[in-house]
């Protein structure tokens, strides 16, 4: 039996559409009207959406990068990228080794995680004391 | 690691700080299917659950399920799942072998009578219990042994979900899958071969997460990750609906990325994670490397006629696929009409119906 050859390889990615960019694009407008009106704050997982290849790079090159970049080490890097749309946030969490584990589109002033947690605060304190006496 | 530990515990045991705790906790979210929404719900459910002995027994399989979980590149947040939980028996996995082996099974059992979660990966052979078996004891034995003390089971692979390859025609060991040889316990099918890694320990985490079995559809999978078809959530999806498809894996069509329905794709009657969680680490799954989707997560998947034949089209055994497959593309419905109706006409007509009659005949 001859083994096929995988078709769609060579496929250019701007002939491969879900059709899914500009109706995202449109909730994110649509999140960022509620939390202007009612400080409601909004989480989209972008891997929950089905997206063609190039696709997800589209809306990152739709959103672009604004005035805020947030580099965190925790369980491995993060990057919290404020979009030029300010209180639009893209949030790509990665493991030790470099590997995307979660990419999301977060509407809020600020993404929780940076701001820092109250256990942490806490053993962070021990820790204090513990080394200046 | 103590026994007694909760996962928060053993968490920050291992140095994770709260930010990464809320971090795994967003990726779990995710990895489960479930609405960002809902993290403060699984950080504070998980920060309280207890470790869960697992035990985990192999039958016929090719240890692909295994391979599945573990070759993941660590750390990644299944394998946080899979390092929190006590497994407490996977005879490949485990240091301990023969006589030994099989005392950390009994006590496992002994002391989580009711609590433990039994993994099974491969099917199980009833024709002759010598076909497979451990320490002497048949897979049939070991199976409702361990399944008697169990709090529930997770069937992972299509082996142990449908009975998977070695249920195939003429499945020479009589191999079943655990739910029929199981009727009185909970049972989460997680088919594939292999099933997504992360599917496997979303499974596991949802359990410790909820305390309860996930919502499961009428062949046992977790909607979570079996809800929708491939071809519901796949991105070529459009070009189906266009009535564009490649026709050979080297033509015009294929270069450009058009749906492989006609080249076999089972995609529109495959329910599983695949075309949003997709493989290695996220990178890609099979339709996007340009091959027709298997259908590996469906029962008798090796008995469907063929991988590279289209569902709606004739093989040579199937007047079951082609019933299967009219049912499927009425459902899915638009790129039927763009197909050639006069070469479907024609290949309709050609399936001669065999009655309980021509089945007497012996012919």
């Amino acid at each position: 039996m001859n083994t096929p050859t995988p078709a769609g390889c060579n496929a250019e990615p701007g002939n491969v559409a879900t059709g899914n960019v500009i109706p995202l694009l449109h909730e994110i407008r649509h999140a960022l009207q509620a939390l202007l009106d009612d400080g409601q704050e909004t989480v989209i997982d972008l891997r929950s959406i089905p997206l063609g290849p190039g696709e997800e790079a589209r809306i990152e090159a739709q959103l672009g990068r604004g005035e805020v970049q947030v580099q965190l080490t925790a369980l491995g890097p993060s990057e919290l990228v404020e979009t030029r749309f300010p209180g639009v946030w893209l949030v790509t969490h990665c493991n030790n080794d470099g590997e995307v584990i979660g990419k999301f589109v977060e509407i809020c002033a600020i993404p929780s995680l940076v701001t820092a947690q109250t256990a942490d605060i806490r053993a962070g304190l021990v820790e204090l004391n513990a080394q200046l006496n | 690691m103590s026994k007694d530990q909760t996962i928060g515990e053993a968490l920050r045991a291992r140095g994770v700080s709260r930010r990464g705790f809320l971090k795994f906790c967003a990726a779990t979210a995710s990895m489960m299917a479930l609405p960002p929404s809902m993290v403060p719900m699984i950080a504070e459910a998980l920060e309280k659950a207890r470790r869960p002995s697992v035990i985990w027994l192999s039958f016929q399989e090719c240890t692909g399920c295994t391979e599945s979980l573990t070759r993941s590149h660590s750390p990644t947040v299944e394998g946080l799942i899979f390092d929190t939980i006590s497994l407490d028996y996977h005879h490949t996995l485990m240091a301990a072998s023969g006589t030994h082996a099989e005392a950390a099974r009994k006590a496992a059992m002994k002391e989580n009578e009711g609590k433990y979660i039994l993994v099974v990966d491969g099917s199980i052979p009833t024709k002759d219990p010598a076909f497979s078996t451990i320490a002497g004891i048949s897979n049939v034995d070991m199976l409702q042994e361990v399944a008697a003390g169990a709090a529930a089971i997770v069937s992972v692979g299509t082996c142990a979900a449908f009975g998977g390859i070695p249920h195939a025609k003429p499945n020479p060991t009589g191999a079943m899958p655990v739910s029929e040889l199981v009727k009185d316990k909970p049972i989460i099918n997680v088919p594939g071969c292999p099933p997504i890694p992360v599917v496997i320990t979303g499974v596991l985490a949802q359990y410790l997460t909820f305390g309860a079995i996930p919502e499961l559809d009428e062949l046992g999978r977790p909607l979570a990750f079996y809800g929708k078809s491939i071809h519901d959530r796949c991105y070529r999806r459009p070009f189906y609906d266009k009535g564009l498809f490649a026709e050979t894996f080297d033509d015009e069509g294929a270069k450009k990325g058009w749906c492989l329905y006609k080249l076999g794709c089972k995609g529109p009657i495959t329910y599983n994670a695949c075309a949003t969680t997709k493989w290695n680490e996220g990178t890609s799954f099979p339709i996007e490397s340009g091959h027709p989707c298997l259908g590996c997560s469906e029962p008798d998947f090796w008995d469907g006629g063929g991988f590279y034949k289209a569902i709606s089209t004739p093989t040579a055994d199937i007047s079951r696929t082609a019933v299967f497959a009219i049912g499927a593309g009425a459902a899915a419905g638009v790129a039927l009409g763009a197909l050639n109706r006069a070469k479907k006409k024609r290949l309709e007509k050609e399936h001669k119906k065999v009655g309980v009659d021509d089945l007497e005949k012996g012919g």
